[in-house]
């Protein structure tokens, strides 16, 4: 009997020597494996004496299942303080770098023009996109800018060597075009919006560009009222800026509209207090609008006295630098990475 | 234009503030961009918003109305007199100044009537007139040569009026003046900068902006500048005297013409040269003065001669006036001391012995007022706006007269205008007026008449006024009105050269009624008219649809200058190479900017080449894209084709260096060419084939030509050496790719169909085989393929070797091949056999050897 329970004495003993995974695999295998030392007391069986084999059956199964329940113990234990050790040990420097993505980015302009598009498309309006170099005809004669006519001079453009061409000033022509095309000789509503660069024959400083995009709008229909573009462009604008965003429209002069109208939006950098950004006037001035004139109905193929119409024009860059404070208008085509990154 | 509120005031009652006559102009079209304080302060009226205004207020206890009674000798100095100035208190104040303008006063004893002036006691804040910079300074006591002073009499410059610092604001005396009223309720103003959109030209004045206000604020004028302007005629009459003859009534619809005699040419009364300098125009004399003061009052130009300079060039004789256009090689010598060669169509002022003056835009050298005139013609007249509009350009010359006439006035003005000035000239310069005017008016203009029924402001403003309601606005604005049933018949006052006839003018007067209205009374409505056909515009979504793919790749969006320059597009080729940039002619510009922006361009490398320069010095590893439009004009085409390309460019390291990673190699030809498969992977391109080179900008070893069926659709590659060091880019190697996406968006599928999930496990196995050097692993895959047939599901490349233990010239590829049918689950017999086939197949066609 004293074997046994020195051989559990010894294995307990070593048990408790046990720290790893490989030293506890180890003494299982010597102690409980299939060629360890309970098996191999067990093995003895046949050579105890009759009278003393049930006993010494009963205890060396005793030792197997002491033996065994130490071991799930020293296991449990041993697990418990590898967790504890990971769980402790080894914090990483959390304000060290993630390592890089490889990301992309569009130009902020791109992201501008289609966040307004967006607005835009729920409303019912698509896109529609025209030319850059267009007739001088498209972009002045068929929008009411009579030749030489002094509002010709609201607009300084980039001629060609072909005398009727030019770059077009304004997304505008694009009106023409769209009635043409989708307006079926006058006997089709038109909503559309018209995107694209446009080309102003301007010194480049912090404030000017030669090049600019802009997002026209145009809705014909038999019953477009003046009262309609001041509803729709709110909800626009609302969208845009913000749920609260208060508007203003001003009476202004544009060849191919009548009436006209600036559209401003209280400054949503001061909240209309007045600051840097909107030249403490506490309005930004973001869009130009009106009833489309009757001169450019006609040129575009309707009756203006059935159909009525309005459009609207904006400017990307301008909305995106009121919107980030952008003091430099150079940095949209300078493409400077440390620029667009910040988009 | 700067107009002050105490002008408008003469002709328009104004109980608002400054601030919300600002805001009312400026809803109503006539935009206040700027308004100027002088001397009063500013208001903050609930609701307007202005900026806040930095100015100079005069304090209304200390800077007042003097009145000096006597200047007196300073005892001690010379250059210094004592003013002895009334300001309301009972006794004069002994007030020492420089001021060199007292000093003829010397000695004159009592001045009766008195010198009024602008007086600030001790105490008062005013600008430092002897300061370079304008800073405030506060009035102290102190003395000055031996005498104590504590007041002042101030210049402009002091009050910050004017730069004036020559002497003190002198005033002639006015009925109302009273010692020691504080001088803001005298000089004090507000001047508005009004811009004016080119339609407005009838509000080119005060009288225009103050037609405007009566309008908007429902308020009668108070003064009318109409044909009855009262003229004091005493002179014998101008028949006789000169003479009028229009040769081009086109150009010159009206000429009227008065004659003041026995004048005298001094300097204007003070209220008029304060008048005239705060509407920013400098005072002369005067005569000159009547015209630039007439011009901004009612906005029609006039022009002075000197008479008797007319009549000696008529050798004593009548002058007469003519208007013509230029002889052939005709000169003149213009005010602002120009010699200038007339032009065709530009219109003239001449008499018998020549030119006189650029018709409606400048006088001439010759005729002007000076010092020792007495007799003075005055002319006012009328000209095609739009021939003056182009005569100003070609002469390059902006005057205020031409800046009016090519707004259109109307020809009815002249008369006015005339009658206005030859009157005040007679008031501020004395002589006598010779009876009757010349007026020559062949063609005078219909007048204007506009039918609006009443359903067309609710048609097109969406607004319901009544016929009675929208008349009451119309004759605001001196329409007249006639009210038949629901038709108003709307007679259009001369001057408003901005209205048409017919369905144009129901417009404009329709835009008239939402003008007076304001627009903030327009309701807001939803657009409830019948939705239009929708339409899905294709190219847009695929043009949108690169960019999120490129972008999805890792590659950020560059949009550059459109323009560029034949040369520097022309340094993408080396000398001596065939270019492959499109042969077609620029758009080229007629007046371009700069010399690098003289042409649309051809191509989107030079710009990505450009960018990846500036960026260099800053961002050494750049990944980037665009999408944009080429220009290119055919033969026999009037316009370009405008051409959608995607241009990439990436230079640098391949990945991020960051404190785990530091990255050294630099993308090459595979990093751009995975670019390229991951763009026409996204948008389902199918049989892309890469043939070696082909592209003039790229390195002929090191690129690569991209084809879609049979289509070259682009080409991609490290740049030319040449090239790279022709556009300084000497750094790492730059990689660029053009892409035509016209060619992509014909041949992209419009749909693609998905595989379904495989329900059957894969077999996998490698194979290697030597090939020979020279042999593109594209034709390994096909013959693999080929050979695979059905069962073979992919092949990939992992592994190119080449080394020792190889034949020379020959390279080892490694293959991952997948086999797998939906038919069955496949045995190892059954891939044995393929594979036995891919093998045999590479063998005989490829002279492959199958490496062990
Ligand atoms: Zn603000």
């Amino acid at each position: 009997m004293s074997e046994l329970k020195q051989v559990e004495r010894e294995a307990l003993d070593a048990l408790q020597g046990v720290a790893t995974a490989e030293a506890l695999a180890a003494w299982k295998s010597k102690y409980l494996g299939s060629k360890g030392v309970v098996r191999d007391l067990l093995s003895k069986i046949a050579s105890i004496p009759a009278e003393a084999r049930k006993a010494y059956g009963q205890e060396v199964n005793a030792l197997k299942d002491a033996l065994t329940s130490a071991f799930d113990a020293r296991e449990a234990q041993l697990a418990q303080a590898a967790l504890q050790r990971d769980l402790e040990g080894g914090a990483l420097d959390v304000t060290l770098d993630g390592r890089p993505r490889q990301s992309g980015r569009l130009h902020p302009s791109t992201q501008t023009l289609r966040q307004i598009m967006a607005i835009w498309a729920d409303m019912g309006f698509q896109v529609y996109k025209s030319r850059d170099v267009e007739l001088d005809d498209m972009n002045f004669t068929q929008l009411n800018f009579p030749p030489d006519h002094p509002a010709r001079d609201m607009q300084d453009t980039f001629y060609t060597v072909d005398p009727s061409v030019i770059l077009r000033t304004h997304t505008s022509p694009g009106q023409i075009r769209a009635m043409h095309e989708l307006g079926e000789n006058g006997t089709q509503p038109i909503r559309v919006v018209l995107p694209g660069m446009c080309y102003r024959f301007e010194q480049i400083t912090t404030r000017s560009e030669v090049q600019f995009h802009q997002v026209e709008g145009l809705v014909v229909g038999r019953n477009v009222r003046m009262s309609d573009l001041k509803g729709t462009f709110t909800q626009f604008l609302k969208r845009l800026f913000g749920e609260n965003t208060a508007v203003r429209f001003r009476a202004s002069y544009f060849p191919f509209t009548e009436p006209s109208m600036e559209i401003d939006v209280e400054c949503f950098l001061c909240g209309g207090a007045g600051c840097r950004v909107c030249k403490y006037t506490g309005w930004l001035e973001v869009a130009g609008s009106g009833m489309v004139h009757p001169n450019v109905l006609r040129n575009g193929g309707y009756d203006p006295s059935v159909w009525s119409g309005f459009a609207f024009g904006m400017g990307p860059e301008r909305i995106t630098m009121l919107k980030h404070d952008i003091q430099d208008i150079r940095y949209f085509w300078g493409n400077d990475l440390r620029f667009l990154g910040q988009f | 234009m700067q107009v002050p509120l105490s002008w408008l005031k003469e002709f328009v009652e104004i109980d608002q503030p400054a601030e919300w006559v600002a805001e009312r102009l400026t809803v109503a079209g006539l935009e206040v961009a700027h308004i100027r304080y002088v001397g009063v302060p500013q208001q903050t009226i609930e609701g307007i918003r202005q900026p806040k205004s930095h100015h100079l207020v005069w304090a209304r206890d200390k800077i007042l109305l003097g009145a000096i009674r006597e200047v007196k000798p300073h005892p001690n100095a010379d250059r210094l007199v004592l003013a002895m100035v009334d300001y309301g208190a009972g006794e004069l104040e002994q007030c020492v100044t420089g001021a060199p303008n007292l000093r003829p006063y010397l000695g004159q004893g009592e001045l009766d009537p008195p010198l009024w002036t602008a007086f600030a006691l001790e105490g008062a804040v005013v600008y430092d007139g002897h300061s370079e910079e304008r800073k405030l300074m506060t009035l102290k006591g102190k003395e000055l040569r031996g005498i104590y002073n504590k007041s002042m009499v101030c210049s402009e410059l002091e009050l910050g009026i004017s730069d004036e610092h020559e002497g003190v604001i002198l005033m002639e005396e006015r009925a109302g003046f009273v010692a020691g009223t504080p001088l803001q309720d005298v000089l004090g103003d507000v001047v508005f900068d009004i811009e004016l959109t080119p339609n407005l030209g009838h509000c080119y004045s005060v009288l225009g902006v103050a037609r405007e206000l009566a309008a908007l604020t429902n308020k009668p004028l108070r003064v009318q500048l109409d044909a009855n302007v009262p003229v004091l005629q005493e002179g014998d009459s101008i028949f006789g005297q000169a003479k009028i003859e229009i040769r081009n009534p086109d150009l010159n619809p009206r000429f009227t013409a008065m004659l003041l005699k026995g004048t005298q040419v001094k300097p204007s009364p003070y209220w008029v040269q304060y008048r005239l300098k705060l509407s920013g125009q400098r005072p002369i004399n005067n005569i000159v003065d009547v015209t630039n003061y007439v011009t901004f009052e009612m906005g029609q130009p006039l022009h002075a001669f000197d008479y008797d300079k007319l009549v000696q060039r008529a050798g004593g004789g009548v002058p007469t006036i003519i208007t013509r256009t230029p002889e052939p090689g005709e000169t003149l010598e213009t005010l602002d001391g120009v010699k200038r060669v007339l032009g065709e169509n530009q219109i003239l002022v001449c008499d018998t012995a020549g030119v006189l003056s650029l018709g409606g835009i400048i006088g001439g050298a010759e005729t002007e007022i000076s010092e020792t005139t007495t007799n003075v013609l005055l002319e006012a007249a009328s000209w095609h706006f739009i021939n003056i509009r182009k005569t100003c350009q070609a002469q390059k010359v902006f005057t205020e007269a031409a800046t009016r006439f090519s707004r259109n006035i109307h020809p009815s003005r002249a008369i006015i205008g005339c009658r206005r000035g030859i009157e005040l000239m007679r008031q501020w310069g004395g002589g006598m007026v010779a009876k009757d005017a010349l007026d020559e008016y062949p063609k005078p203009p219909a007048p204007l008449c506009i039918d609006l029924p009443i359903s067309e402001v609710k048609r097109l403003l969406g607004v319901e006024l009544s016929v009675q309601n929208v008349a009451e606005m119309l004759t605001r604005l001196a329409f007249d009105v006639t009210l038949m049933g629901d038709t108003l018949r709307v007679g259009v006052p001369d001057y408003r050269t901005d209205m048409s006839e017919g369905v144009v003018g129901m417009a404009d007067l329709v835009e008239e009624i939402a003008r007076v209205m304001g627009y903030d009374n327009i309701p807001n409505t939803m657009l409830h008219d019948q939705t239009p056909p929708q339409r899905t515009n294709v190219r847009n979504e695929f043009e949108e649809r690169v960019r999120d793919i490129c972008v999805s790749l890792g590659l950020t969006e560059n949009i550059s200058y459109r323009m560029t320059a034949p040369e520097l597009e022309a340094m993408l080729t080396p000398q001596g190479l065939p270019s492959s940039l499109p042969q077609a002619r620029y758009v080229q510009l007629a007046n371009p900017i700069a010399s690098d922006k003289t042409v649309m361009r051809h191509t989107l490398l030079v710009s990505l080449l450009h960018n990846a320069l500036l960026n260099a010095r800053f961002t050494p590893r750049q990944q980037v894209f665009e999408v944009g439009h080429v220009y290119l004009l055919g033969e026999g085409q009037t316009l370009p084709d405008e051409l959608l390309r995607l241009g990439v460019l990436m230079t640098g390291a391949r990945s991020e260096s960051a404190w785990m990673q530091q990255s050294s190699e630099t993308v090459d030809f595979y990093d751009m060419k995975g670019v390229i498969e991951g763009v026409l992977r996204g948008l389902r391109l199918r049989d892309v084939r890469y043939t070696l080179g082909g592209h003039s900008s790229l390195h002929p070893a090191r690129s690569a030509t991209v084809h879609v069926g049979e289509q070259a659709v682009g080409a991609f590659g490290e740049l030319h050496p040449l090239v790279a060091s022709a556009f300084k880019l000497t750094g790492a190697p730059v990689l660029v790719a053009e892409l035509d996406l016209e060619a992509l968006l014909a041949l992209a599928p419009k749909r693609h169909a998905v595989k379904p999930l495989p329900i059957t496990p894969a077999v996998l196995e490698d194979i290697a085989l030597v090939v020979d050097e020279s042999l593109p692993a594209a034709q390994v895959e096909t013959v693999i393929r080929k050979a695979g047939g059905a069962l073979l599901r992919d092949v990939r490349l992992f592994d190119v070797y080449r080394g020792a233990n190889l034949p020379p010239n020959s390279k080892s590829l490694a293959y991952a091949l997948t086999y797998q049918t939906d038919e069955k689950t496949l045995t190892d017999k059954d891939v044995a056999k393929v594979r036995a086939r891919i093998v045999q197949a590479a063998e005989r066609e490829l002279n492959a050897k199958l490496r062990s």
